[in-house]
Formats: C-alpha cells, structure tokens, sequence
C-alpha cells in the first residue's frame, strides 16, 4: 500500500485517494518540430518506459483532496515516496540513478 | 526420464514412494550452449522444450534467477482461453489452448488441464456488444464459443446472483465451453522434465547480471555463476523485461506492475466453471483443493515489490461479493502477487532484436499462462531458424515503430 502526501494541499493518503498519471516528462515530438518527427522518436513517446527498478519519476493527481497534480519521485520496489515537486517543475538534476545507470550498463555491454 | 504410468505407481506405492528421485537434473553451467534461455518460467522452459523436441537443439541451457516456476507461472489463476478479439491474438492464443489439449500425454505428466469453460458476464449494454462483437470475429476465426443469456448462465453456474435489483445485473455471458484451467506448477515442472529428459541444462539459482556482445552480434552472458557463452541469447524474463534488454541497451515498451490473487478456505464444490466478471474487475474458479481461486485488476502503478496492495483485494472480493452472494461470510487463505510486464496495447512481444542473436518473449501481461506451449513453440522456431515464425511475426517488437498494435485492451479488461 502507498502512503501519499499531496505537496499541494497537504491531505494525506493512500492509492485510493490519489490518480497515478504515470511516467513524468515524457515530451511530445510534434509539439516542438512537428515536420520532423522519426519514427523512432513517435515510437519511444508512445510506448517506451523507463520502468526501473528503483526511484522512479511520475505525475500523480490529489484525486479525493484538492484535484491537483504534481510530481514525485518513488522508489518501486519499497513503494516509498522520496520527494515531491511541482508539476510545472522540470526533473530534479541528479537524485534520480535511472538514467545514469542505464547509461554505464550500455557503455560496458559496448565495450564488450 | 522414468516414464510414469499406472505400473510406476503402483511399483512405487509397493515401496511407500520412497524411490521416486529426481524429476530433473542440477548441472553446472556449461563454458558455452548453443543457446541460452534466461528465465525459467513456464515461457521460457516451453522454448527449451520444443527447441530440443522440435529443432533438435539440445546443447542448450535455462539459466534462473531463483527456483524453475517461481515467478508469475507459480502465482496465476490458470485461467485458459483463446477467444480474443485481434486475429493475431486468436492465433497464437488458440494454438496454445490446443496444445493444452493433449499436453498431459505429450509430456507424460499430468497438468491437470481441465476445460470446464469459462464465463466472461456481460453486465453493461456496452459490455454485452463488445462481446457479441467478439465472438463474430472468433465465429469467423473458427474459434468455438458462444453468446449466452442469463438463464443459461444460472444453468452453468448455480451460485451466480441473477437478480434485477443489483448494480450490474447479468444481461447474459461469453462462453467458452473448452476453455478451463491448469494446474500452474504442473506446466513447469512438465515442460522442465521433458527438456531436461532430451538434455537441456536447467540450471538454478543462477541470475544474469551483463551480456556481451561484439559487433552487433550476441557473444555470451556473465551471470552469478561465471561466464557462459553463446551466440543466441533469449531473454524471457516477464516483469524484469526491461531490466534484462537494458543490459543489451535495448530500451523496451514494457511497465512492470503488480498483480495480485488470493484464495478463499477450502469448501465442497459449488462452482465447476471459471467465471470473469469484467465490469466489476473480478473473477473465480475453485480449484481441486476446494480453495475459490480469485483475482482482479493490476495496481495501477509501476511496482517491483512482487506483493499485492489491501485496497485491490478489497476491490475484487466487494465486487465478487455482489456477483457470487454466498462466498460473503467465506475467510481469505492465502493471498499474493507477482510483477507482470505490460505493453502499451496488452499484446505480447515475441520478437527478434536490432542485435544479431538477441531474442526476446515478455509482454504477456496479466494473460500469459494460457499463452505458454503456443508461445514456446513459436518462440522455438523463431530462434532455431533466425527469422520470425508466421505466428510470432505480428508481434515483433516492430510492430510500435510501424504503428500495427494489437490492441487487446477491451478483451483482457480484467486481469487473467
Ligand atoms: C496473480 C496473477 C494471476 C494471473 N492469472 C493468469 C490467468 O488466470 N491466466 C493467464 O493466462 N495468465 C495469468 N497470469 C499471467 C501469467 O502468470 C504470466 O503471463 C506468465 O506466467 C508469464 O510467464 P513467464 O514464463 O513469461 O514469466 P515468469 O513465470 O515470471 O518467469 C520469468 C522468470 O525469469 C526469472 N528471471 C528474472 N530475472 C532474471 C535474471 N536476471 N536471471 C535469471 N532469471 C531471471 C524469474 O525469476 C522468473 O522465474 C497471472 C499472473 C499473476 C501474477
Ligand atoms: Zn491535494
């Protein structure tokens, strides 16, 4: 069970309360250069996930309190919730390891 | 393999069943296969099986985190049926559920594969078309299953409440009279016994933590038991898909999510088909134990912890309280989760990959038990002949590039 506290209007909860949006930052590709959109990158926006296992950043919604949506960050595995941001608010720079571990992992299968 | 029949059993009954022994062996890994299957859950010990029965690939192995079966094979309610929407999905669906048919003979085990039909209620108006649209498409397809109304639904399953004044009342069911259930474990160990029989190397307890390759080609996998190598590498992992290609650098459309089931205490048989009541998000069956087996939806958020939350219990057995009114007074037994992989349109993926000798199987979602021998045959031929077999070719991970998704998020509105 998820324990929720919504960073908007303080009201406290569990998944019932809340609406899981899902995935955080995702960016459309037409919205910035919509004559140039790969099928790659239409591909990745509609379907791929990050999907760790570990902190993960995600939109949630206040859905019994005040309505509001906003960021957190959450680790899947303890279920904890780590931080909060606002929705407007772009990624925190470097708590997230998702990324970066990601990152090495394909470094060291390439130099394999 | 010691071949069981009524003599081996009544041999063994004569010496209090003390000289069974093994069902498989515990190997040590190899230095190189010429194929390594990692997951050992029904899919990918399905693959090793008809690799070796069907290619005569048996230089191979199966390389397992923790115990063969244990992870979502070992924890789902062996719901089986074929009678999906897409053609695709009705194809490699159906060539499963045949295959469950005649599967106890074909791996002289006993899977307990018992087509006692599945009802699929029809509780809203919208519900009752969508399904009558389906079984025109299966009608077409050649799949066997029928519309019912609600007096036939009460015939087949006597404790079902079909009065008017409910919330949802029954306007009647989708029925698959030779869908039914398996026993779980039994499909694991039958398919493991069978592969280990032809000399596939199952090996435990050992997890893959990096794969090699070498332009562009698959050259081996380190794991917790040293290195091992090979040029064909599938990967059949369920709800750690993404974290398995990842160490490939190969980005998946996969979220991994929690699904949970729970059994009522045993009691005397009051229910001999499987019913799913969609709208409401619930469904049971009663198993050999008299345990009433029953799941609901996925939490609907990403979750690793391999554990099921108190509010979707909560959920499924309210709304399976209304449906079923006898089982109000009944206690929960036992109750549990696995992580299951979910793609965007609720297909699987059964593909090849960017990288030469790198396979994948995972997707299957909520839904993959009834999936397993049709999905290991074709997941087989797809790797011994490196090209997709006809069956698993929709379902190449292409098809989210070319915009041909398989959209089976209406069928599988419940989790099964
Ligand atoms: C509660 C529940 C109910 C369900 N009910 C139904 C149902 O009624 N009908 C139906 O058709 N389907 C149902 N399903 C879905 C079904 O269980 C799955 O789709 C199917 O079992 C998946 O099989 P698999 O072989 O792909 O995965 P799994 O059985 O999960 O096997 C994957 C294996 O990979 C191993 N692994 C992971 N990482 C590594 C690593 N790094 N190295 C080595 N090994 C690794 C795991 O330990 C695991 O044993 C249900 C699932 C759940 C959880
Ligand atoms: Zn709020």
């Amino acid at each position: 069970m998820l324990m929720i506290t919504c960073p908007v209007c303080g009201a406290e909860g569990d998944e019932t309360d809340f609406h899981c949006g899902g995935q955080a930052h995702i960016s459309r590709p037409a919205s910035t250069d919509p004559h140039n959109v790969s099928d790659d990158a239409q591909r990745d926006y509609l379907y791929i996930r990050n999907n760790p296992k570990g902190l993960h950043r995600e939109m949630w919604m206040c859905a019994r309190g005040c309505g509001k949506w906003f960021h957190a960050e959450r680790d899947t595995v303890t279920l904890e919730f780590k931080s909060y941001y606002g929705i407007t608010e772009s990624a925190p720079p470097s708590s997230s390891p998702n990324p970066a571990a990601s990152k090495t992992t394909k470094k060291k299968s390439a130099g394999r | 393999m010691k071949r069981y029949s009524i003599f081996s059993l009544a041999r063994n009954a004569a010496n209090y069943h003390k000289d069974w022994g093994p069902v498989w062996r515990s190997p040590e890994p190899k230095a190189e296969y010429d194929a390594v299957i990692v997951g050992a859950g029904g899919h990918g010990l399905a693959t090793a099986y008809y690799l070796a029965k069907n290619h005569n690939m048996t230089n191979i192995a199966v390389l397992e985190k923790g115990w063969l079966g244990g992870g979502n094979t070992g924890r789902n309610t062996t719901i089986i049926r074929s009678n999906y929407l897409q053609d695709e999905s009705m194809a490699i669906y159906e060539l499963a559920r045949s295959l469950y048919e005649n599967l106890s003979q074909e791996l002289n085990y006993n899977v307990m594969f018992s087509p006692r039909g599945v009802l699929m209620l029809c509780q809203t108006e919208h519900e009752l078309r969508a399904f009558k649209r389906t079984s025109h498409a299966n009608r077409l397809a050649g799949t066997e299953a029928r519309m019912i109304d609600r007096a036939e639904v009460k015939r087949l399953c006597p404790i079902i409440n079909d009065r008017d004044d409910c919330r949802y009342p029954i306007l009647g069911a989708y029925y698959q009279p030779r869908g039914g259930t398996a026993r779980h474990d039994a499909i694991a160990w039958g398919y493991a016994r069978g592969a280990d029989a032809m000399g596939v190397d199952i090996i435990q307890n050992c997890e893959v933590v990096g794969i090699d390759q070498n332009a562009g080609r698959i050259t081996g996998v380190r794991t917790s038991r040293g290195e091992i190598k090979t040029t064909k590498l599938a990967v059949v992992v369920a709800g750690s898909t993404t974290q398995l290609m990842d160490m490939a650098g190969v980005r998946m459309p996969i979220e991994s999510v929690s699904l949970q089931a729970l059994v009522s205490e045993p009691i005397k048989p009051v229910i001999d088909v499987v019913v799913m009541a969609n709208t409401v998000h619930g469904y049971m069956s009663q198993s050999d134990k008299g345990e009433l087996v029953i799941g609901g939806g996925a939490d609907p958020y990403n979750n690793f912890s391999q554990r099921g939350s108190f509010p979707a219990v909560e959920h499924t057995v309210t709304a399976l309280v209304e449906t079923f009114p006898i089982i109000s007074r009944l206690r929960m037994l036992r109750q549990w989760g696995g992580t299951v992989d979910m793609t965007g349109d609720r297909s699987p993926i059964i593909s090849m990959t960017d990288i030469g000798g790198l396979f994948v199987n995972c997707g299957w979602g909520t839904g993959g038990f009834k999936a397993i021998p049709g999905s290991g045959w074709a997941f087989a031929d797809t790797i011994a002949n490196d090209r997709p077999h006809p069956i698993a070719a929709p379902f190449s991970l292409n098809r989210y590039m070319i915009g041909h998704s398989i959209d089976e998020s209406v069928a599988a509105a419940v989790a099964h």
